[in-house]
């Protein structure tokens, strides 16, 4: 029990779940804006790890980081095409799609990966984003270590969480995307074409599902590894359901669910974590993901029309 | 752009169609082989011969085959019915444990095969049992929570292997004591490299053929899936059916990992199935769900595997090839699919 206090009030376990919590908000947000548009994007865990590759990749190559951080939304916004090219205006299954779009982007990494590195048995390192020491915020005690010695990307993914919910709630683009997502007639009717609309929620959301997985990469580790992304991907599908489709509720869901799992790897370091195998705590992230939806599941208003493929013209 | 129903579509479109989307995906393989350097063709016959250019590359096929079969039937009992089991992985470890738990003592007659085996069917219907039934009590989307769970039961399985279900004698490495002769799926042929396992996946495909065609649930299972609206209003027992189905896809799922430990490993370790259960969903829906065609897309895609692994020992293209081409295959070919039944007009 002491030891869980000592974790709790501790500035570097808090600092650890902003820095957790940043992929996971980027790609959080990336498949909110798809899924108010009315689009499952199942392609999610693949694009993490096209994002994790070719970022990592374009830093290796000599890039600067937020050049890395570039190409990965550039790569993962191109799998976002294809999976909107296929899902919007040929209507076909979402689900049959996101799981191909995700199997296509991860064989494409490991064969890239492969092709570009045959040699190599380790993971080569690249320099990656140091924590940003903010003059004077970083002497507060607590607050400064916390808030004020994480790395530009993670101000960048919170940053992008609060114009997520701007844009989706306070202009008139982010009504029509909601729009498109509950009631896809009533846009058609405005003289807004529902198939632009939702597929530029695609292609823009794929983009910070990469950016998230860049994340991984460029400022958490410093290398590239097959399985890191490592369910994160679906783990962000149940955060939006866990959010119940509201960029700060789901962005408080990433915390959250980063909160336990800090909390996992460091109760692994005390006595309890001598008596319990280590697979528990690692199992934590996932059980927790479900627990999330069970508890979500009578509360949230799913939008109206999510996945449901528009053709226009037809009743 | 628009699409417009075809009304009667010509043999040509339907046939052309996909054979289409199997070109095109060989044109990938060729651009993919140029990519790394290599001589396309050279690439291509590699991957034939080494996938069934003699007889031992013929039966490694097919022994890849079973568990394909297997998983691809469970996907396609599931997603007959618009059940997303995207768990089908899970499933398949819960048939591996059962395998070994039963075939390392437990029992010592040969009756130990077929009551693993139900077991086995057991255990797998009853992981997926808990996604169904909060989606059919909770409304909870199973798609996400059967994902969440293959995460699960490998690490379940990571602890077993390194705890209760250790080999002691295993060196160390993370492994299951090897199963008893009386628990191990035997040869069909003896001196061929093929155990029974494949023959019982044959007849499970069979079996589910004819329990989707010719028994009211599986009219109901088809019902359920095409029109859930029309289904409930038929009277139609929507959850139940909808339970059912999952039981006998967890079922089969099970039955890829059982055989696997039962007739082709011996034991249980942690890398039994490379995605097996992911790579059902490919097999199937290449089938088109159907259980017969599932056999003959099991075989292929287990070929363009196990040709790839040779292939990529030869030459400098990344056996990654292999997942390449199936999820090219894959988007390819529920387009094509689509393109059979509607025409693309402008406006």
């Amino acid at each position: 029990m002491t030891d869980l206090i000592d974790i709790l009030i501790s500035a570097s376990f808090w600092a650890a779940v902003i820095r957790i919590a940043s992929p996971l908000i980027l790609a959080t947000m990336g498949e909110l804006i798809c899924e108010r548009a009315g689009i499952l994007n199942l392609g999610i865990e693949g694009i993490m790890v096209v994002g994790a590759f070719t970022g990592w990749l374009a830093v290796y190559q000599g890039m600067p980081l937020w050049g890395g951080v570039a190409v990965a939304m550039a790569a993962g916004m191109l799998f976002g095409l294809l999976h909107a090219t296929l899902t919007i205006p040929f209507g076909l299954s979402q689900h049959v799609v996101g799981l191909g779009v995700t199997l296509l982007a991860t064989s494409t990494s490991s064969f890239a990966y492969r092709l570009a590195l045959p040699e190599v048995t380790s993971p080569p390192k690249i320099v990656p984003f140091q924590p940003l020491d903010v003059p004077v915020f970083s002497d507060i005690p607590f607050l400064g270590e916390v808030l004020f010695t994480q790395t530009a990307f993670t101000w960048f993914a919170f940053t992008v969480a609060v114009l997520v919910s701007l844009v989706l709630f306070r202009t008139p683009l982010g009504l029509a995307i909601r729009a498109a997502g509950e009631n896809p007639s009533a846009v058609e009717a405005q003289g807004l074409s529902v198939t632009g609309l939702r597929m530029g929620a695609v292609i823009v959301g794929s983009g910070l599902m990469a950016m998230g997985g860049a994340f991984l990469t460029l400022s958490a580790f410093s290398s590239f590894f097959f399985e890191m992304v490592n369910g994160r991907g679906w783990i962000c599908v149940a955060l939006v359901v866990f959010g119940a489709w509201m960029p700060g509720k789901a962005a408080l869901g990433a915390i959250l669910f980063a909160a336990f799992d800090a909390l996992q790897i460091r109760l692994q370091q005390t006595p309890l974590g001598a008596d319990l195998p280590y697979q528990v705590f690692l199992m934590a992230p996932y059980v927790l993901s479900i627990l999330a939806l069970i508890l979500m599941s009578r509360r949230a208003e799913v939008p109206a029309a999510l996945m449901t493929a528009y053709n226009k013209g037809e009743r | 752009m628009r699409l417009e129903p075809i009304a009667n579509a010509s043999l040509a479109r339907r046939l052309g169609l996909p054979l289409a989307a199997l070109g095109a995906t060989v044109i990938v393989a060729g651009v993919l082989a140029l990519i790394a350097g290599a001589n396309p063709f050279a690439v291509l016959g590699q991957i034939v011969t080494g996938a069934v250019g003699s007889k031992f590359a013929l039966l490694e096929t097919l022994n890849r085959a079973t568990p394909l079969i297997f998983t691809g039937l469970a996907v396609a009992v599931a997603f007959k019915a618009k059940l997303w089991n995207i768990g089908a992985e899970a499933q398949l470890y819960a048939g591996a444990i059962i395998a070994v738990l039963m075939g390392t003592g437990a029992m010592e007659s040969p009756i130990v095969l077929p009551v693993s085996a139900l077991l086995a069917m057991a255990a797998g219907a009853l992981v997926l049992l808990g996604p169904v039934l909060l989606k059919t009590r909770l409304g909870v989307d199973e798609v996400v929570t059967t994902l969440l769970l293959n995460f699960i039961m490998l690490l379940f399985v990571s602890y077993l292997l390194e705890g209760p279900m250790k080999d002691p004698m295993g060196m160390g490495w993370p492994k299951s004591e090897p199963l008893i002769k009386d628990a191990r799926l035997p040869r069909i042929v003896e001196g061929l490299r093929l155990h029974w396992g494949f023959a019982l996946a044959l007849i499970a495909a069979v079996v589910v053929y004819i329990i989707e065609r010719r028994t009211t649930f599986g009219f109901e299972m088809r019902a359920v899936g095409s029109n859930l609206g029309a289904a409930r209003f038929a009277g139609i027992p929507v959850n139940r059916v909808l339970v059912q189905t999952a039981l006998l896809s967890g079922g089969l799922a099970a039955l890829a990992g059982w055989s696997e430990v039962a007739g082709l490993k011996g034991h249980l370790s942690q890398d039994l199935s490379p995605g097996f259960g992911y790579t059902g969903i490919i097999v199937a829906m290449l089938a088109l769900l159907n259980p017969i065609g599932v056999v003959g897309t099991a075989i292929f895609v287990a070929g363009i595997f196990v040709g790839s692994d040779a292939m990529s020992r030869a030459a400098v293209v990344p056996t990654y090839i292999a997942d390449m081409l199936l999820a090219s295959a894959l988007l390819f070919m529920v387009l094509a699919l689509l393109l059979t039944r509607v025409r693309v007009v402008r406006g």
